[in-house]
Formats: structure tokens, C-alpha cells, sequence
């Protein structure tokens, strides 16, 4: 699509995701009891490299394997029978499952707020975290369901038409975020919109 | 996919789109809150012309851990009993609102013929019409060797199968078993001997992907899995398809001899019930290579598997 434009390229990216993973380190005062849960696919990769950074930061993180692991949402979502079937995720958790955890739930774009919604149903069904929150590369606004993320990588503010789109590394080949307009419609030159989409939203960012 | 009917209509993609789902499917199961609301609000009605046990069952547990209704209609004390046809039963099963039918039938083709007369609109989920096929079973079987066989050797999980050497030994003529597990390992790229008596193994044989033997001893030091099939003594009427059970015993029969033949690898597997003693000795049925009860299981979670994917997505116009 020829109207797509990148929001966020790979260093950004990397910089946002080792904010992220100090953030839930502050908030969680170290990495005590700390599991991330990535939904597939992108989310699961996402919560690998927070993850990573977390054990590079804190000397007391324990290995990766008991820090991360992944939690497929397809079989709670509520819009199966709006669409065709879909493939299934894996869900994997770290040995010591999540019960009395603080699982950080880390998905790549929070939109309409259903698929965070299946997840902390899905993930009621594994295990009773102490605390639940939720880390998400871009935030890019209306929401369907009361959902709010704890650690933002970037607001992104968007129309409803618009369609964001995260690429990375482990699956697309390279780290971007892109945004581009419905379908065909003519956008507006792209280079002026592209200053000025980082700029309003970075401001929100760091939150 | 709109109906399961026979292991023939898969592709290789779509078995293996299943056997995936069943994987994550059999994973939901190891956990301490088995039940999914993924289905919630379909209605499957398991409708059994013959007596089963396992299937039945299976597709019960399936259906409900996906939190579908059950309705369980089992030919006798029904109306069937009084004369009432398929068609009707069918057309009254759909009033009722069912979402998708799973059918158990003597008539071969059953399923196939409540799928697509035009009676109704539900789908069907085949679970063994007549001699013809049973694809749930082969897809179940098909999963558990694939587990099996990645367990020891590892690999891309789409590949396991290919090129793996399956012995299907017994009564071949009347078991749809033995039919939908050749159709089935053959898309998947298996290699599957029939070994039978030439009485016990249907006309037309010849023009199915596999090849057959009549010598047990000879196959069996060269297989990856021996699939022991039931001797069906009540399809066999007057009988006169071998001299006497001992005789049979003697020359097809899994034996603690012969299952030391097997490679140190092979798995023994029956689809049940088993006739200890005919087809399958105890010291074969207990062994720590017999995936007998680990079928069961993988059962349920395939046929989960196949209800999602029947049941779960958008309705078909």
C-alpha cells in the first residue's frame, strides 16, 4: 500500500521497549514475582525483548524462562462468529504458572480493548496473578471496553478508518510501525503528515 | 470446512490446520480449568444409530469443554425405534436448532446423505457410518503417532509423518477404520501396509494408496507403529472368513513374540475395544509401547479440535 507511513522505525522501537521494561521494573519495585505474557503473535515476541532487557537491568531477574511466556486469546474472543475461523496461538506459561504473580500482559497495538479483554479472561482460567497490568507498543485510542494500558510505548493518535500496523523483526523481517489510511483513499502528500504524527504523539508517550 | 465426512475431503493443510489446533486444543487440557466459552451458545446434538462407547463419549467431552449444549440421541428409546427416518430425524434435530449433528450410522454413506440432501442446514460431524469411515479416529491416531514420533526424533512438525512406516493389521473389510487411516496417513505423507487374511480385505483394495501383505512377521521388524484393528465378529454374520479364532490368533494375532519383532521405537496401537486374546494379546495391550489409553485421550482434544473449526467461525451463508 503505497499510502502506508512509518510512525516508528527499529531504534525508536528498541528505545520505547527498554523504557517499557524499566517501567514495570519501577512499578513493580524489582522483578520479584514478575511474569510478562505476550499475546500471539506479535505481542509474544514484544514480551521476549521486554524481557530480556529486564534481566540485563536487574541483577536479581531471574532466567528468561521463568520470566515470560505467552497467552493465545482466540478461543475467549467475542467476535468468532464474525469471522472465519481462526488458527490457535500457543499459550505457554513459565514453570511456576502465574498464581499470587504480577503478570504484565504485552500485546504489539491496543485498539477497541476486546482482545485485552479476552486475556484477562483467558488468563483467569490458568491462575489467580496478584496483579494484573498491560504493556502495549502503541496505544492508538478508541476504545470499546473501560481497558486502559499501564506502560505505553507510543499514543498514537488515529482516525477509526486508519489501520496501524506493527512489523518486527522475528516475523515480518524488520522493526516498524506503520500507519496508513483506509483502503485506496488518497492521503494528503505523505512527508507532512509524517512530521507531524511523532510529534503530537510523543508528548503522551512516556505518560 | 462445513462438514467432516471423510478423511479423503482433508488436504494435507487442512489435517494439518487440525492436528495444530488439536495440539493447543489437548494443552487446554493439562490445565486445572479445562472448559473454554469458545462455543458457547451452539448446540450439538450427538445422534447414535449404533452402540458406542468411546465416541460417543469423546464427542460428548469435546463439545462441552468447548461449552457447547449436548443433547445425546441414541437410537434406542427414540423414535428411530418406531420407524422414524433419517430425514425426519434430521428435520426435527434442526427445529430443535442444532448447530452441528455428530453422526453415528450402520449405513455406509449415512453422513454423507444428512449433509447433503438439502434436509437441513446443519453440520455434520461423521463418527463412523457403516464400513466406510470413521475420520475423527484416523485423525486421533494420526496425532498420536505424530507426538509420538516427534517426541523421539523432533523436527518440523508438518513433516513428522512423511515417510513413516504404519502396519494397519486385521479385519480391513469391515473396519472404516482402517479406510479413513490409510486416506489420511497417505495426505500426510505416511506409508501404510495393510496386513490381513485375503478374506478380510475388501474388494478394490488394490486401487488404495498402501500396499498389503498377508505375512505379519515379515512387516513388523520394519515399522515405525502396528495399528491393530478389531476382528468385527458381529459383521461377520455366518462367519467363514478365517477356520477358527485360534487360527487367526496364530497368524495376525500382536503376541508377545511378535511385539518383540517391532523396533525399539514402534508404538502398538488399537482404535478399541479390544478382543484380548484374538487380535491383540494382554501382554501387547498393557506394554509400555501401546498408545491404547493415550488415544483415548488425544480423542478428546481432537475432536475439539474439530468442532472449533466446524463450529467456531462465521455461519456459512
Amino acid at each position: 500500500m503505497a499510502s502506508a507511513r512509518p510512525v516508528l522505525e527499529a531504534p525508536e522501537i528498541s528505545r520505547v521497549l527498554t523504557r517499557i521494561a524499566h517501567e514495570v521494573l519501577e512499578r513493580n519495585r524489582g522483578a520479584d514475582d514478575l511474569v510478562l505474557l505476550g499475546i500471539p503473535t506479535r505481542g509474544t515476541h514484544l514480551a521476549r525483548r521486554v524481557a530480556e532487557r529486564l534481566v540485563a537491568a536487574e541483577p536479581g531477574a531471574g532466567p528468561l524462562e521463568q520470566l515470560v511466556g505467552s497467552l493465545d486469546v482466540t478461543m475467549h474472543r467475542d467476535d468468532l462468529r464474525r469471522n472465519p475461523v481462526r488458527a490457535l496461538g500457543r499459550t505457554s506459561l513459565p514453570p511456576g504458572g502465574v498464581d499470587d504473580c504480577v503478570v504484565v500482559l504485552v500485546d504489539d497495538v491496543l485498539f477497541s480493548g476486546r482482545t485485552v479483554r479476552a486475556a484477562l479472561d483467558a488468563l483467569s482460567d490458568l491462575g489467580r496473578p496478584r496483579a494484573v497490568r498491560l504493556a502495549v507498543l502503541v496505544d492508538r485510542g478508541h476504545r470499546q471496553l473501560p481497558i486502559r494500558a499501564d506502560h505505553v510505548g507510543k499514543n498514537l493518535p488515529t482516525a477509526a478508518e486508519e489501520s496501524v500496523r506493527v512489523m518486527l523483526e522475528e516475523v515480518d523481517g524488520r522493526d516498524a510501525v506503520l500507519i496508513s489510511g483506509p483502503d485506496d483513499a488518497p492521503e494528503p502528500a505523505p512527508e507532512p503528515a509524517r512530521e507531524q504524527a511523532p510529534g503530537a504523539a510523543d508528548e503522551e508517550g512516556a505518560r | 470446512m462445513r462438514h467432516l465426512l471423510s478423511a479423503a475431503d482433508l488436504s494435507r493443510e487442512d489435517a494439518l490446520e487440525l492436528l495444530d489446533v488439536a495440539e493447543e486444543m489437548a494443552a487446554t487440557q493439562a490445565r486445572e480449568i479445562k472448559k473454554l466459552p469458545t462455543l458457547r451458545g451452539r448446540t450439538v446434538v450427538n445422534l447414535f444409530f449404533e452402540d458406542s462407547t468411546r465416541t460417543r463419549i469423546s464427542f460428548e467431552a469435546a463439545a462441552k469443554r468447548l461449552s457447547a449444549d449436548v443433547i445425546t440421541f441414541s437410537a434406542k428409546g427414540s423414535s428411530v425405534s418406531k420407524g422414524e427416518s433419517l430425514k425426519d430425524t434430521a428435520l426435527t434435530l434442526q427445529a430443535m436448532g442444532a448447530d452441528a449433528v455428530v453422526l453415528r450410522h450402520s449405513a455406509s454413506g449415512a453422513a454423507h446423505r444428512l449433509a447433503h440432501a438439502g434436509w437441513s442446514g446443519v453440520g455434520v460431524l461423521n463418527a463412523g457410518d457403516g464400513t466406510h469411515e470413521h475420520p475423527t479416529q484416523a485423525l486421533l491416531d494420526a496425532f498420536t503417532l505424530r507426538r509420538r514420533l516427534a517426541e523421539r526424533a523432533g523436527g518440523d512438525p508438518a513433516r513428522v509423518l512423511e515417510g513413516a512406516r504404519v502396519a494397519v493389521v486385521g479385519d480391513v473389510l469391515h473396519s472404516r477404520v482402517a479406510r479413513s487411516n490409510v486416506l489420511l496417513l497417505e495426505t500426510l505423507g505416511a506409508d501404510v501396509v495393510l496386513v490381513a487374511p485375503p478374506t478380510l480385505l475388501p474388494v478394490g483394495v488394490g486401487t488404495w494408496p498402501c500396499r498389503t501383505s498377508w505375512d505379519l512377521d515379515a512387516v513388523l521388524p520394519d515399522v515405525d507403529a502396528v495399528m491393530v484393528l478389531r476382528v468385527q465378529r458381529e459383521r461377520m454374520g455366518g462367519g467363514g472368513f478365517f477356520p477358527s479364532a485360534q487360527e487367526y490368533t496364530r497368524r495376525f494375532g500382536l503376541d508377545g513374540r511378535r511385539l518383540r519383532l517391532l523396533p525399539d521405537h514402534a508404538l502398538v496401537m488399537h482404535p478399541g475395544p479390544m478382543n484380548r486374546g484374538l487380535e491383540i494379546s494382554a501382554e501387547a495391550a498393557d506394554s509400555p509401547r501401546s498408545t491404547i489409553v493415550e488415544q483415548v485421550a488425544n480423542g478428546v482434544a481432537v475432536r475439539m479440535a474439530a468442532l472449533y473449526l466446524l463450529l467456531a467461525g462465521e455461519d456459512a451463508a
